[in-house]
């Protein structure tokens, strides 16, 4: 039966087929749809973790006794896993381990466009590259029987382009995944406890399984050579095989679909039989150089296909016409517009929550850390309140850093309700026991929204929807002994100005909980009041409602206010920032 | 026809990813091989939003080419003029009449093109240019989120398949108590274009 699947959802079928038994990540754009896939498939435990540590410490604490697993997040992610990555690849497993990284090219969701495929050699472990949704299924299956065949965790590496695009994939509905028992629990410290005395001997074992790898590499169907026109030779691999394959049709291919360790036999006989060999690869140079250093010439590769950004297949057009692979533009090209079009940037949502909470921090006038999730396009005018971001949960450490270097203005952390589990616990603990007057707002909006609306610790919703234990935010603040906690609605933007200019003279940390459910949440559309409205007589268009940067509010000819009945979503600000008066909610219309 | 490249455009919120799904799903019951892709995350409304969905005997690239959509389905006036280097000579150009000012025009100094300025822009970068009351429709008939059918039942005069084929494919994506609905958007869609005499190719 031919099905039309993401990437994502294809190794969630592959993991399933296999015959995965526990699954577990921590959301991330390109990657959540992975764990979300399988967690429709009820043979399979599947659970989101605070972050991607300790997700990946879970996985290998499963394939350790005897469980086949499954550990998915984005490119990141893998950063904040990294310590576990590591010595997983000198323990080995017991069961098949399977990490999916999913990285993003072009930078659609995320604030770097680092190529995780650096990790598989640096770590020493095997790497699989699939180039569409086929291949993402048959590879994940494959990767569990590798992972067990040769003792080590298996890095499926995706990309955007690859996790959320659909393309068909052959699947037997019928098929049921063997049942597999789990073995006797290996008592192998030798293996398994990594003091030194161990890992000094684990770390030849890493070294002889590599090439043993490489052996396999070589002769794995994974990696092809497709002979066409000999005149010229493309070695690739994943989503930049695609645009390839669209752009130089009749070419030689090396198609790799293990990409480390690379199989340097089949790079060098596909080499020899070619008279011109190109290297076309999204991000860094990682095939290149390898091939380079077997002392095979490339003839083309980041020279001509860019380092930064995605790719198309018009980025890999104009790269083989820099190469004169391919004529010049045919024709001219059509003329441009002759009006400039406004942008349309992503913006938060009528009635999301955040909005609030950023219109009463830019009138505090203080230094704004922010951090990983949808309150970051707070950035972007009108709301134009946010100073730094970098990582997921580093809001709180720099604004601590901030107070910690002396400055006069005050320092304040802003960071989402996963974001904060995630990995802003240990930072607000570092401030109640270090001591300061930093002031902390969690932006709780009930979910992780940004990824599409996840559980996590504070809402004690799972995979499934089912109900889990609960853990609020401001009992945390206070079991680590702060005293100022305090939990305000977030759509009541005068309360949050009188906090923060109280907090502001508090000589002791301060932790604000600022509560309303994200406005897509099914249980805030169910107690949506009705549109709010302007009374055309009492607008003057001032302009103060324009500053709250709601897309629901727009301007009329005269230049008044006037709401989008489909747009609004009915959280009031509007309403609190006029002056005038001239802002209502419905009910009020026609009374 | 052999084969077809569609670029589905608008606004997040507006019901591209759903329509997309409908039209790659309508091109493999149809016996194509079909690619669709389109990004997500970082905020799910009222961004830039695009589908590429492409139908042939083999399909390698996911994503369209500069000068390779036949069919551009903009669901708001504005996003139409974004992506119109995707147009070739031949292109069919579908404009849903929806306005949807970015902040940039509430907040800041920019200006919203008007439709007329728009039907210029489009002229001589496509074969057909027709715009769509898919927005008017949909408000007519309840229910603004179906202005997404409305546009597939426009399209769908364009290409070789049977509405019975198209209604199987929306019933099985939409949910059960919405299907009516768009069903009647869908033919309303249709009749939209029958009205401005335009020929069925196929």
């Amino acid at each position: 039966m031919k099905q039309l699947l993401s990437g994502n959802e294809a190794i969630a079928r592959g993991a399933y087929e296999a015959g995965v038994r526990v699954g577990t990540a921590y959301p991330g754009t390109p990657s959540t749809e992975i764990l979300e896939s399988l967690s429709r498939y009820p043979e399979v435990r599947t659970l989101w973790a605070p972050n991607e540590k300790v997700a990946l410490e879970t996985a290998l604490g499963a394939a350790y006794a005897g469980a086949r697993t499954l550990v998915a997040m984005k490119h990141v992610g893998l950063n904040v896993a990294a310590d576990p990555f590591f010595y997983g690849a000198y323990t080995g497993i017991e069961a098949g381990l399977v990490i999916v990284s999913a990285d993003d090219p072009g930078m659609h969701s995320s604030q770097n466009e680092q190529d995780n495929r650096r990790y598989s050699k640096f770590a020493r472990v095997p790497m699989l590259e699939p180039s569409d949704s086929q291949e993402a299924r048959d590879m994940t299956r494959l990767a569990f029987e590798l992972s067990e065949q040769f003792d080590v965790p298996v890095l499926l590496r995706t990309t955007t382009r690859i996790s959320h695009s659909h393309s068909i994939v052959e699947l037997d509905p019928d098929f049921v995944p063997p049942g597999r028992d789990l073995p006797p629990y290996p008592r192998n410290p030798q293996k398994y406890v990594m003091i030194p005395a161990h890992a000094r001997p684990r770390h030849v074992v890493v070294e002889e399984r590599l090439k043993r790898l490489a052996a396999y590499s070589e002769e794995t169907p994974l990696n092809r050579i497709e002979w066409g026109d000999r005149r010229l030779g493309i070695i690739t691999s994943g989503i930049s095989y695609a645009y390839a394959r669209e752009v130089f049709p009749q070419a030689s291919y090396l198609k790799l679909g293990m990409t480390f360790p690379l199989p340097a036999r089949k790079v060098r006989e596909f080499a020899a039989g070619v008279e011109r060999l190109i290297v076309i690869e999204e991000l860094d140079p990682f095939l290149e150089e390898e091939v380079r250093l077997l002392g095979v010439t490339v003839h083309g590769g980041k020279d001509a296909f860019p380092l930064l950004g995605e790719f198309d297949p018009d980025v890999v057009r104009a790269g083989g016409r820099q190469l004169g692979l391919l004529p010049p533009e045919d024709g001219p090209a059509p003329p441009p517009l002759s009006l400039e079009l406004p942008p349309r940037p992503p913006v938060l949502c009528p009635g999301c929550p955040h909005r609030s909470v950023y219109y009463a921090l830019r009138r505090a006038r203080m230094i704004v850390n922010s951090d990983i999730g949808c309150y970051t396009l707070a950035v972007l005018p009108p709301l134009s309140t946010t100073d730094t971001m970098g990582c997921m949960g580093g809001s709180i450490s720099m604004a601590y850093g901030v107070e910690l270097a002396g400055r006069p203005e005050r320092a304040v952390a802003t960071i989402g309700d996963s974001t904060f589990y995630h990995s802003g616990i240990p930072a607000l603990l570092n401030i109640a026991y270090n001591g300061g007057r930093t002031i902390v707002i969690v932006l709780d909006n009930r979910t992780t929204a940004m990824t599409g609306h996840q559980g996590h610790p504070g809402t004690g919703i799972g995979t499934r929807g089912e109900r889990l234990h609960e853990i609020p935010i401001e009992d945390i603040g206070r079991a680590f002994g702060l005293k100022r906690v305090f939990v305000v609605d977030a759509y009541d933007t005068r309360a949050m100005i009188r906090l923060l200019k109280e907090s502001r003279e508090a000589e002791e940390p301060t932790l604000i909980v600022a509560r309303r459910a994200c406005v897509l949440l099914p249980e805030a559309r169910a107690r949506q009041g009705p549109a709010y409205w302007v009374d055309p007589e009492r607008c003057n268009g001032c302009g103060l409602c324009f500053s709250v940067g709601c897309p629901a509010i727009l301007k009329t000819a005269e230049g008044k206010a006037e709401i989008s009945a489909l747009l609004c979503n009915a959280c009031d600000l509007c309403a609190q920032v006029c002056a005038r008066g001239a802002i209502h909610p419905g009910e009020e219309r026609g009374e | 026809m052999e084969q077809a490249n569609f670029l589905l455009v608008g606004v997040g919120g507006q019901g591209i990813l759903t329509a997309g799904d409908i039209l790659a799903q309508l091109g493999l019951q149809a016996g194509y091989e079909v690619k669709k892709s389109e990004v997500h995350g970082m905020s799910q409304r009222g961004g830039a939003v695009n589908s590429h969905v492409r139908f042939g005997r083999v399909v390698y690239s996911p994503l369209i080419g500069r000068g390779g959509a036949d069919y551009l389905l903009a669901f708001e006036m504005l996003e139409a003029l974004r992506w119109v280097h995707f147009l070739h000579p031949r292109s069919v150009v579908l404009v849903n009449d929806e306005r949807l000012p970015p902040l940039a025009v509430t907040s800041g100094g920019a200006r919203y093109p008007e439709p007329e300025e728009v039907r210029r822009e489009l002229a001589g970068r496509a074969g057909r240019v027709l715009f769509i009351e898919g927005a008017r429709l949909s408000r007519e008939l309840g229910n603004p989120r179906v202005a997404n059918a409305v546009l597939l039942g426009a399209l769908s005069t364009f290409l070789p398949f049977a509405p019975s084929l198209w209604e199987e494919v929306i019933r099985a994506r939409v949910p059960a108590r919405h299907f009516e609905l768009n069903r009647q958007a869908f033919y309303l869609g249709r009749a939209q274009v029958e009205s401005q005499g335009e020929q069925m190719p196929h």
